[in-house]
């Protein structure tokens, strides 16, 4: 799960790290209320999940109320590269003497986490990385070790930040590692973290992606939901636990497992089709499940065939055969099914989709994944 | 001779008495695989389908002899179960719990190879191993695996997403292809067992003759095991990556599958892959063509 800039910071806060006071705003007048609150001059910023906000006109100083004002009904309402805004942040201006970068991700390929620091902070990281890589430290953190202070503070010697910056941007690493690890982020990221005149250290903008698998221990992430930028299909497909992703074809697919899932995409796509979606309905799914996802796509008007592709292993034939049987009688499908059926319990599964005699205009079988894919590819046309 | 289990290794099943874990754990069984016990806390004593229940892998172990153990527990307390299995001495411990925090799946990773390196993880979120005819352990359904013929030429298996992994062994039982062990290592972020742990197994089991990997997008395994062919692996390789026509940063389903910044990208594993010499297909269809052309000419 991606927070926006304002749950980012609100999550910081959680542990301590320090960012500017203010507030987030959904009208001119909400906007108008955090800037008296927080104080001039004060930062109008564009909530959206999207990156080159600045250039796009979606930060702006205001100075005054009549300047908040201007830019709060300026920025609202905006579309910045297909992401509308419907939210801003409104926050006390900082004055800035430096800008860093600090982000906590983990690394797969070593298996640690990793500590990336630099001095070069406030652009892209990655413009970064290809023009100076030596300008940013790579640390590599043992998950069982932890980070100790003594080591944050090395880190940032070692990027070069300035002697009076080095105990605040230490204390703020230590934080924001326990933010990482205790928060459960897939990325903790801050940039830039901002060296003030007067010293202090503080994040001046937050990027958190959070683990959905750690969900079950962070009850206070419920605050972050409904505000996901989702299509229709995708919040009707949230509220039913799949794992489903909007794309722009005419195949609805349906698959157990993400790899399988992704595999009947390419398939399709090979045979001269596109997919409408990407959906798995995951390990172990019921009867439940599969005409939930049923509903989802036929919730998709532009679907004109629909491929499900089952192998199974932990998820059974026969739960599948009776969930499109059920599916079948509950919703008015308006596009017919390609299914292809195998692994644990195929057999059963075939013969009770053959026994709800389903007519042949509603459902067909195939034998192999390539055989359903030109099927369905077929009847989408 | 197979991979990792075979035809003596013992098995125990952590969370035998839960859904999965027995329904699972029985078809392992009746698949041939010695299951010699199961372990759930407070439900030592009992039994299931004549299967002794321990309250710890120790008790288990010390009663059993398992080398093995199958850990079918929710997310919540799977990292315990899998270094509790560890602590007790069970060299492989294949884990099919999905959903598991990955900050859990970083420590547990580091905990094994600092205390435990004698356990190899399998997983978690995998489909498991399985060593036709031999030793199953884990979800896949047996009767879609090849077993080996014992003139060859034999494949081995090993694939990242669950679903591929059975996929891969249909494609081969419909050329008639022998496999030696099929390993489905799962797509987390912090598999135990990877790519090259199993390419390395393979090329020094001398009933394994080719190789075939199906990967994923997202992370670097795939460009690291290729890497690894070209510098380690003799014997033949066929492979097939999914997620060709995923786009970009989306997270399609989980957490391993990812592309971003342009890197993990499926066209570039292939490249990747091809450079080393490996036959790479468009789809498993291909790939289980591609090994059947390499298995008729070994």
């Amino acid at each position: 799960m991606d927070l926006f800039e304002y749950q980012g910071k609100q999550y910081f806060a959680r542990f301590d790290i320090p960012v500017s006071p203010g507030g987030p705003a959904d009208t001119v007048d909400e906007a108008v209320t955090e800037a008296n609150q927080a104080g001039y001059p004060v930062v109008v910023k564009a909530q959206v999940q999207v990156g080159g906000r600045g250039k796009a006109g979606g930060i702006k100083l205001a100075d005054n109320e009549a300047e908040v004002r201007e830019h709060a009904g300026n920025i609202l309402g905006m579309d910045i590269k297909g992401h509308v805004v419907r939210r801003l942040w409104v926050e006390k201006a900082s004055d800035i003497d430096e800008e860093y970068y600090a982000s906590f991700t983990l690394d797969r390929a070593e298996k640690k986490h990793l500590l990336m620091l630099s001095a070069e902070g406030g652009v892209e990281i990655e413009a970064v990385a290809e023009s100076n890589p030596g300008a940013i430290v790579k640390l590599h953190i043992d998950p069982v070790d932890g980070l100790d202070a003594a080591t944050a503070r090395q880190a940032c010697v070692d990027a070069r930040l300035p002697e009076r910056a080095l105990d605040g941007a230490a204390e703020i690493l230590v934080k924001l590692y326990r933010c990482f690890t205790e928060g459960d982020c897939d990325l903790a990221e801050i940039n830039p973290l901002i060296l003030k005149p007067t010293g202090e250290v503080h994040a001046l903008d937050a990027k958190v992606t959070l683990d959905g698998n750690a969900e079950f221990r962070h009850p206070e992430w419920e605050a972050f939901k409904g505000l996901t930028e989702m299509d229709d299909r995708e919040k009707m497909a949230a509220e039913k636990d799949l794992q489903y992703i909007g794309l722009d074809g005419s195949v609805g697919i349906i698959a157990n497992g993400a790899g399988l899932a992704m595999s009947t995409l390419d398939v399709v796509n090979q045979v001269g089709g596109s997919a409408a979606n990407f959906l798995d309905i995951g390990g172990g799914a019921n009867a439940d499940v599969m005409a939930g996802a049923l509903e989802v796509i036929n919730f998709d008007e532009d679907v004109r065939s629909i491929l499900i592709n089952i192998f199974g292993g932990i998820t059974r034939g026969e739960e599948v055969a009776k969930g499109i049987v059920e599916a079948l009688g509950r919703v008015d499908l308006r596009a017919p099914i390609v299914i292809r059926l195998d692994g644990t319990n195929a057999e059963e599964g075939r013969q009770i989709l053959l026994d709800a005699g389903i007519p042949a205009d509603k459902l067909q079988s195939e034998p192999t994944m390539l055989d359903a894919a030109r099927a369905a590819v077929a009847l989408a046309k | 001779m197979a991979i990792f289990v075979n035809e003596n290794t013992k098995v125990i099943v952590q969370g035998l008495t839960g859904g999965q874990g027995k329904y699972h754990g029985l078809r392992n069984r009746d698949y041939g695989t010695q299951i010699v016990g199961g372990v759930t806390p407070g439900k030592g004593g009992q039994d299931v389908d004549g299967i002794p229940i321990f309250d710890s892998v120790a008790e288990a172990v010390e009663a059993t002899g398992a080398d093995a153990s199958f850990v079918a527990v929710p997310p919540k307390f799977a990292s315990d179960a899998i270094l509790e299995a560890a602590a007790a001495g069970i060299g492989f411990v294949v884990c099919i719990t999905e959903g598991i925090p990955a900050q859990d799946e970083a420590k547990t990773y580091n905990l094994l190879v600092r205390n435990h390196p004698g356990t190899r993880l399998l997983g978690p979120n995998c489909p498991g191993i399985i060593s036709p005819g031999k030793c199953n352990i884990g979800i896949t359904a047996g009767e879609i695996a090849q077993e080996p013929s014992a003139d060859g030429p034999n494949v081995g298996i090993v694939s990242r997403s669950g679903t591929l992994t059975y996929q891969a062994l249909y494609e081969l039982k419909q050329k008639g292809i022998g496999v030696s062990t099929c390993v489905g290592i799962g797509g987390d972020p912090v598999p135990g067992t990877s790519f090259i742990d199993c390419l390395a197994e393979f090329e020094a089991d001398p009933e394994t003759h080719a190789i075939m990997m199906f990967g994923e997008i997202g992370g670097s395994a795939e460009e690291e095991a290729a890497a690894y062919v070209r510098a380690n692996v003799t014997k033949p390789v066929a492979a097939y990556i999914a997620g060709v026509t995923a786009p970009p940063g989306k997270k399609m389903g989980h957490a391993g599958a990812i592309v971003s910044g342009g890197k993990g990208t499926a066209q570039g594993k292939m490249d990747a892959l091809s450079s080393a010499g490996v036959k790479v297909g468009l789809n498993p269809t291909e790939a289980g063509e591609l090994m059947a052309d390499i298995a008729a000419g070994l």
